[in-house]
Formats: C-alpha cells, sequence, structure tokens
C-alpha cells in the first residue's frame, strides 16, 4: 500500500496500537528545558521510577536564561533554582546537559541539530510546542506536556493517537526578499491559527525542495502556529550533508546503515492524504502580523483587514485590534515600532544573523529602536563572530547578546514594556508574550532589520 | 501522578466567550518557573484577571461573583500556543474539573485528559446555546456525563454527545493515567529499543 513520509516514520515506531485508543509510540530522542521538566522527575521520583534510557535524552538550558553575563550567578531566585533542578536531575540519571555557560548550550531547538541530535526518521519530543522544528530532517517531532515528558524519561514512549495528514505544496519561485519565515506567515495567514488542528503537516513542491536546511527549519517549527502536531519535510541530499560528521550522527557502519534507511524516507506517488492545499510561490510576499495570534498576518504592504471580511468571530477580532492599538483599513508599513528582536528557536540561526546583516551593513540603528540581537547558541555565535557579522552589527550601533529564548517569551529580563511595539522575528504575537502589555508584529530577519535601521516597519525590499 | 476519577459532573460554568484563548493568557510565562506543581491556579489568567498593580479588574469574568462552577466553557480555539502543562495545572488548581468548547488546540486537550481534567468538544451551536443560557441564568447548571458521554443544559434539558476514546474514557472513570500503562509494558518496549538503528 502507498504511504506518506509521516506514515513511514510514526508506523514504524509504534509498539502497540490500542483499539479505540492511542498509539504507544516509541521516541529515539527526548530534548529536555529546565522550565518543563522539573515537575516530570518529580512524578518520576513520587512513583519510585528511574529514566530508562538515558542515553536517549538531552539537556539544555534555555528558557529563562539571562542573555548578559552568563558568566554570573543568575540573579532571579525561581529561574536560578530551575537551572539547578535540571543540572541536579542530569547529573542523577547520567544525562547529557548543556547547562548555562557550556560551549554547547543554546536553545533546544538549535542545539538538537546543530549537534546531529537530531536525525531523518526519529521520533523526537520536548517538552516544547515548537519541537516541530526538527521535522525539517525528515523526523516525526513534536512538543509534549510535563505528564508525557515523565512518560518518556520513565518508559521511553508516549501515548498518543495518529494524526491525520496533510500535504501543502508550494510550488515555483520566492520572490526578491521573500524568506522562508515569509512563507510560513503566509501560509499561517491562509490556513488561520487553528486550520491544522489535528493534522501532520508534509511541506513539499519546489520552494521547500529549494530552500536550505536553516529555512526549512523556521517552517517546521511554525506548523505549530497553524495549530499542526508537526510539520515533517522529506529527506534529501541537502539533509544529509548538514546531519554527516556531527556529535551525535551515526559513524562508519551505523552511518551506512542510516543512509539506506534514510533514502526510503519520501511519500509514495500515490500515497493520499486526508488533505492536499497548493500554493504558488509568487502569491507571497514579505509578511507582517498586526494582531494577536499569529494567523492575523499580511503581506506588509497592504492593510489591516476590515472585521467583516476575516473568518471567524468580530469581537474576538476587535478585542485583538484593540490590545495592538492598531484599526482595521490601517497601513502596516510606517508604523511606528520601538523595539527589534532577532533570535529564538524560530530565526536565530546562522542564516538569520546573515540577512540582518545584510540590510545593516554600511547603516546605522534608528535612534528610537531598542535592538537585541540574541543568537541560538554558542555555536551560531562563534560563527557570527567568525564570519565578521559581529563587526557591521557593532559598527550599526548593534549589540550582540547570549544565546537563549529571550525575548520570545520574555521569561528573563529581555521583556518588552507595556504598549511599545515590537517588530520580533519570533513565533508568537500573543497577548503579553513579550512581556505584560507589549505589543508583538512577528516578521523575517530581512523586515527587523530594515525596521531597526529605519525605525518603522519597513519594507525590506526597499533597502535591500 | 494518577488523578482524581470523573463520572458525572453536574455544576454551574463560567463563561469565557473569547476566541484563540492561548495558553500564554491562561498561564503567561513569568509564572512558570516553579520546579513543583504548586499554586498555579492563583495566576489563571494572570493579565486578563489582575492589573498591573495586583488589583482584580472587575470586568474580568473570574472577578464576577456572580460567575462561578468547576467548568469553565471557552471560546473556538481554547489552549492553542504553548505546550505547557502549567496551564492545566492552573485550570484545575483553580478548581475546574472539565472544560468545553467547540474546538480545542491538540497539545491542551492532550494534556488535560493526561491530569484528569475532561475536555468536551460541542458544536459551534451548543457552544452557543450554552452561553446564551448562562448569561440568562447565571445559576444554569450543566450535566458532564462521562459514562453516557453527554452534556446537558439541565434547566432546557438540551444536550449533545461528545467524543472521547474508549481507553482515555476508562482512564478518566478509573482514574488510571498512561504511565500505569506504560509500566507494564517494560519488557516489550526494551525488545523494541534494542532493534532501533539509532
Amino acid at each position: 500500500m502507498s504511504t506518506t513520509l509521516f506514515d513511514k516514520v510514526w508506523d514504524s515506531h509504534v509498539i502497540r496500537k490500542i483499539n479505540d485508543g492511542p498509539d504507544v509510540l516509541f521516541i529515539d530522542r527526548h530534548l529536555i528545558h529546565e522550565v518543563t521538566s522539573p515537575v516530570a522527575f518529580l512524578g518520576l521520583k513520587s512513583r519510585h521510577n528511574t529514566v530508562l534510557y538515558p542515553n536517549r535524552t538531552f539537556a539544555t538550558a534555555d528558557h529563562n536564561t539571562p542573555t548578559i553575563n552568563q558568566h554570573l550567578p543568575v540573579e532571579d531566585p525561581l529561574s536560578a533554582n530551575q537551572l539547578k533542578a535540571l543540572e541536579q536531575n542530569a547529573a542523577e540519571y547520567g544525562i547529557t546537559h548543556w547547562g548555562l555557560g557550556h560551549q554547547k548550550n543554546g536553545i533546544v531547538h538549535v542545539v538538537g541539530p546543530e549537534n546531529g541530535i537530531t536525525l531523518p526518521g526519529a521520533t523526537i519530543v520536548c517538552g516544547d510546542s515548537h519541537t516541530s522544528t526538527h521535522g525539517a530532517f525528515g523526523a516525526v517531532a513534536f512538543g509534549i506536556g510535563t505528564s508525557e515528558v515523565e512518560m518518556v524519561l520513565s518508559s521511553q514512549c508516549i501515548m498518543q493517537p495518529k494524526p491525520k495528514k496533510m500535504r501543502i505544496n508550494v510550488n515555483g519561485k520566492l520572490g526578491f526578499g521573500v524568506t522562508p519565515k515569509d512563507v510560513a506567515l503566509f501560509l499561517i495567514s491562509k490556513l488561520s491559527a487553528s486550520g491544522a488542528t489535528g493534522y501532520f503537516v508534509e511541506y513539499a513542491g519546489d520552494v521547500f525542495k529549494n530552500m536550505s536546511m536553516e529555512g526549512r527549519m523556521t517552517v517546521c517549527n511554525l506548523s505549530i502556529e497553524m495549530g499542526a502536531r508537526g510539520g515533517i519535510i522529506a529527506p534529501d541530499e541537502k539533509t544529509f550533508n548538514y546531519v554527516e560528521g556531527r556529535l551525535f550522527t551515526p559513524k562508519g557502519a551505523a552511518w551506512d546503515k542510516a543512509m539506506v534507511y534514510w533514502k526510503t524516507l519520501k511519500t509514495d506517488a500515490d500515497a493520499v492524504f486526508d488533505k492536499e492545499i497548493t500554493f504558488d510561490a509568487n502569491e507571497i510576499e514579505p509578511m507582517i502580523t498586526y494582531g494577536t495570534n499569529p494567523g492575523m498576518g499580511t503581506s506588509i504592504s497592504s492593510y489591516i483587514p476590515k472585521a467583516e471580511s476575516v473568518e471567524g468571530g468580530v469581537a474576538s477580532y476587535r478585542k485583538s485590534l484593540e490590545y495592538m492599538g492598531f484599526h482595521e483599513g490601517d497601513k502596516m508599513i510606517g508604523k511606528k515600532v520601538d523595539f527589534v528582536f532577532l533570535g529564538s528557536c524560530t530565526n536565530g540561526r546562522i542564516e538569520d544573523f546573515r540577512a540582518f546583516a545584510s540590510i545593516v551593513k554600511g547603516r546605522k540603528k534608528a535612534d528610537n529602536i531598542t535592538a537585541w540581537l540574541v543568537p541560538g547558541s554558542h555555536d551560531v555565535e562563534a560563527k557570527i563572530k567568525e564570519e565578521g557579522l559581529l563587526d557591521i552589527f557593532t559598527a550599526a550601533g548593534f549589540e550582540l547578546r547570549e544565546p537563549g529564548c529571550s525575548a520570545c517569551l520574555a521569561m528573563n529580563d529581555d521583556k518588552v514594556p507595556p504598549g511599545k511595539v515590537a517588530v520580533s522575528t519570533s513565533n508568537r504575537n500573543f497577548e503579553g508574550r513579550q512581556g505584560p502589555g507589549s505589543r508583538t508584529l512577528l516578521a523575517s530577519p530581512l523586515v527587523a532589520a530594515a525596521t531597526a535601521v529605519t525605525g518603522v516597519l519597513t519594507d525590506p525590499r526597499t533597502l535591500l | 501522578m494518577a488523578y482524581d476519577k470523573f463520572e458525572i459532573l453536574k455544576s454551574t460554568a463560567v463563561p469565557l466567550p473569547v476566541e484563540n484563548v492561548d495558553t500564554d493568557q491562561i498561564i503567561p510565562a513569568r509564572f512558570l518557573k516553579a520546579t513543583e506543581r504548586i499554586g498555579f491556579g492563583d495566576n489563571l489568567f494572570r493579565d486578563w484577571r489582575y492589573n498591573a498593580d495586583n488589583s482584580p479588574k472587575t470586568d474580568f469574568v473570574l472577578n464576577n461573583p456572580i460567575y462561578k462552577g468547576k467548568i469553565l466553557v471557552g471560546g473556538k480555539n481554547f489552549g492553542s500556543g504553548s505546550s505547557r502543562e502549567h496551564a492545566v495545572w492552573a485550570v484545575y488548581d483553580y478548581g475546574f474539573r472539565c472544560v468545553v468548547s467547540s474546538f480545542f488546540a491538540d497539545i491542551f486537550r492532550g494534556n488535560c485528559l493526561n491530569i484528569g481534567v475532561l475536555a468536551v468538544q460541542v458544536s459551534a451551536e451548543f457552544l452557543d446555546k450554552i452561553f446564551t443560557a448562562i448569561k440568562s441564568n447565571p445559576d444554569a447548571e450543566l450535566e458532564i456525563n462521562l459514562p453516557n458521554q453527554t452534556i446537558t443544559l439541565l434547566e432546557s434539558g438540551e444536550k449533545e454527545s461528545f467524543d472521547i476514546n474508549s481507553y482515555k474514557k476508562e482512564n478518566m472513570l478509573n482514574g488510571y493515567d498512561d504511565i500505569d500503562y506504560l509500566t507494564k509494558m517494560k519488557a516489550e518496549i526494551q525488545d523494541f529499543a534494542e532493534a532501533r538503528p539509532f
């Protein structure tokens, strides 16, 4: 029978199918961080269980870590306590742990791929919804709750019903100044923030085939923002080249054996999806969001839609615009902006910093802008320095911070103040996401850079 | 952590007719710093419930004493966003045992069932009926009957059935959880793990 890429990976990990119930799914790789794991370890202890396969779990500190002075003790006692709990739990059970200050430390969805923890054909979970990122490698990867973190620790399995399957094709060639982030924001704006709920999405077509691995990670990362459990892209030579030789990648005979399997990971020609949608790349422009969920996005050159023209409730739509301080029919370009954030598991990789540099090079940061440039990991930070990007940033009046999730969810001190507007390369524009009362416009690194040098929301195509 | 058994719940309900209620509203990220599952109910809907000076926002439903009960009724796409189970811990800790909506985000719904909060998905029409009934009488009671898989507006007798797979239903009725199940599968899991290529 013809099957999809998703079926192949999922089905090969099912240990038991429960009639009118979930599948028992084996998990190859488990990533943990300081915020969603402590209670799972407490549960493990209270049941007198232990970690079944410590070598399949990897820990990094990222969510609440400061992005300056990481060599000093963490000031916030609650954050410090969580970091200590992660360190102690990892040590007690023999789990690899990259804590604050460790050379391998960084955002969980950045360091996983960088170190070959992320592999094609693997099942990967983490107590974080953006685990969908790893689908870029042809892995089945998704976020789980803390109860499930405990399940994986104690049994290396979770129990979930198999999701439905959707394929999204984008064919053709992306236009000038249009990035993977714009593709994702475009798809979310078309499908809505709940349009893919219940589905696992395979991305196919020219655009994803021609996209870099980092671009694919950005797209898969944002799958959850349209409600999907995860996104997946068939592995190809680009994938294998990326994975080869990394810290935890199989080596020698194990690599050869894995490659034989990985080359089978594609959707059969006549496989059927529960839903299939196709777009043309030339429909996509640089994107911007204007509301309080990622589905409220539009091309940067357009106007905020009227309530009557959007699907869903008018009252919720107006409540959202009121929070943002925007009005139906407003033009987006030229909106005053106070903060720019480059970073996160969505856009905190080296290509994102290169894109940002391509615009700020030879220009100056606008005086009204506070900018936070936060690499996704120490590896990314090192590349920024090696490639001379730091010099470009410094000359343009920008500072580089240390790695972490930072202003994406503002668990540390990187908070946008009430009422202030941030153009952010992160993944969520929810009310208060970047600090109580903060207003977030999601955009690509190019839009963020163009805005950072002009001080108002700017179409990057005018500066490229 | 196995949880309370759930069979039949009869209660008034708290209405929150807002769409796309995300988990950052249910529990903002700055309240995720605990290392134990304690006290999350205090910060349920923190920024909708309290002003910056911690005074209650009088127009928010949780601060309106005429609405109370063990059932929270939310608008479409309830629980979107982050996978934080803390959102469900906050809902539970506040005193809710059931959340009703016309559409749930996947991870939130799974998290609910994993800790013993019943997520009941109803049609958009029935959701409207519930909101209307509560608006005209805040003391209107709902009955959630898990064995029969029905939700009933007790005043009018209008009811609808809801879906839950039989595995999860058994778990909820008996207070079992997935770890109880997986623990019994250990040998089978170990055999499977040995054959994995990586």
